[in-house]
């Protein structure tokens, strides 16, 4: 990637000169002048689009960065990225992303899953006994670990199974702290029954860990959607909640189109309880009854990828993929 | 509307839990101490309790152990909120007939994903 011009008369070596507190702006400031730089590298790094009506919240979200790099404001900061983009852009476009999510979210569609999509699945992969789940934007870990503990709860019923859970994020930060299965108190409270606290948690010092039987049916790696996927996947349910509507239309057209080519002709998508594929209905449509749960439409250029040909598919010489799934165990027995 | 009797022996708890609840449309009673919950409870008996561990004359353990060892006509819902944050507890309140376990300090998204929890919101 090549480095931005800095648009900024100020010298960089700002940065170094400020210890000192940034002033205090009134609330409603308007954006700061390296406002553009940031909404850019949002738009190419994560997809993110930022409006200028957002921009309050960049102060917020960058200030242990310009802390870290002895920046007094926004505009040095934006200058310091001018000069060190490799180093920076990762960062920067990270701690831009909202990480919020909780265990169980909305709980309606893990109800809806137990109740009717896993049954039909069950019955459908019966020869097999295979199921694979990818939670496409998994932020800490909350959604991939809920359906971890779901299957958990239901061991006997899946016994002899491979159940194979993907959690895969843009964020390396949220990543870490997914693998980690470390939560504080405020976040197990959120969604989770006092009952899976007991059941599948244990405390250490002040936070709480997942116990290794959760944690070992999830593998968690990096990976951002604007990337083409490393082909040869092939996913029965895929979550992509609350991810999609931080892109505009086209970008949100993009990643759509892709997470069909991994996603079985009889799998299911699941999107966020205020997100819709309206607009979509070329790619997919509502799977009947479930709110929020959309299947494929049929596409014959499709089923070379998926599902016959797993593992078959290369990327074009030169093209960034980001890396397949690398299960240790083909099948993670429940 | 669902009725909420709040078990505390602070009243800044007590005041802070109310205006949550409230929020969510809860009628309020407030009782300092488990003894003073019981007399409560047995003139009407609220839909939930929202209950605190420590308290003087009654506390919450015992006064819950009261609470289900009582003949009733209705089962309320009881929610530990306490500074009690280990698993030993946490297991005892859930034993003694607890139905959902709040850690302090508590929010207004900790009591609302609770309340969902147990299906009164
Ligand atoms: C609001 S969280 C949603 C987490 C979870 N799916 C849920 O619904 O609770 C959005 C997540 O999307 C991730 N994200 C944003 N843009 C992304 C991209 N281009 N590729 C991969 N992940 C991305 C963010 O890092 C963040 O963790």
């Amino acid at each position: 990637m090549t480095a931005p011009a800095s648009p900024f008369p100020r010298p960089a070596a700002r940065c170094a000169a400020a210890g000192a507190a940034p002033a205090l702006r009134p609330v409603t400031a308007a954006p700061p002048r390296s406002f553009p730089v940031y909404a850019d590298l949002c738009a190419r790094y994560s997809g993110l689009k930022f409006s200028e009506e957002k921009s309050y919240l960049l102060e917020a979200r960058l200030s242990a960065i310009m802390r870290r790099e002895g920046c007094a404001d926004l505009d040095a900061l934006a200058a310091a990225l001018a000069k060190d983009p490799s180093r920076l852009e990762p960062d920067i476009a990270e701690a831009l992303l909202n990480n919020e999510t909780f265990f169980f979210r909305d709980r309606a569609p893990f109800d809806e899953l137990q109740a009717s999509v896993l049954p039909r699945l069950k019955a459908a992969r019966s020869a097999e006994r295979r199921l694979r789940i990818w939670s496409a934007a998994c932020s800490t870990g909350q959604e991939p670990y809920s359906l971890s503990m779901m299957f958990a709860e239901e061991r006997a019923s899946w016994h002899g199974w491979g159940i194979e859970i993907l959690g895969t994020d843009l964020s390396r930060s949220a990543l870490t702290r997914a693998r980690s299965g470390l939560y504080t108190q405020f976040e197990v409270q959120r969604g989770l029954s006092t009952h899976r606290l007991l059941q599948h948690f244990t405390k250490e010092g002040e936070r709480w860990r997942l116990k290794n039987d959760i944690r070992s049916r999830v593998r968690f790696l990096p990976r951002n959607l604007m990337h083409p996927l490393p082909g040869g996947e092939c996913f029965d349910i895929i979550f992509a909640r609350n991810v999609l509507m931080y892109f505009g239309r086209e970008r949100k057209a993009e990643v759509l189109a892709r997470l069909r080519t991994a996603l079985a002709p009889d799998g299911v998508i699941i999107l966020g309880a205020a997100e819709t594929l309206f607009g979509f209905q070329d790619l997919f449509r509502p799977a009947a009854g479930s709110r929020g749960y959309y299947s494929p439409t049929l596409d014959i250029t499709r089923t070379a990828i998926c599902p016959d040909s797993r593992g078959t598919v290369h990327p074009a010489r030169g093209e960034h993929r980001e890396s397949p799934i690398a299960f240790p165990t083909p099948n993670q027995r429940v | 509307m669902h009725s909420c009797l709040i078990v505390d022996d602070s009243k800044v708890i007590r005041k802070v839990a109310r205006r949550i609840l409230e929020d969510f449309s809860f009628d309020i009673d407030e009782a300092g101490d488990g003894q003073q919950a019981l007399d409560r409870c047995g003139s009407a008996m609220p839909d939930v309790i929202l209950l605190d561990w420590n308290m003087p004359v009654m506390g919450g353990l015992q006064f819950l152990q009261n609470l289900r060892a009582r003949p009733a006509e209705k089962r309320p819902t009881v929610i530990f909120c306490t500074t009690e944050n280990d698993m030993e507890h946490i297991r005892a309140a859930m034993d003694a007939g607890a139905d959902e376990y709040i850690m302090k300090p508590f929010d207004r998204e900790i009591i609302k994903a609770k309340l969902e929890q147990v299906g009164l919101i």
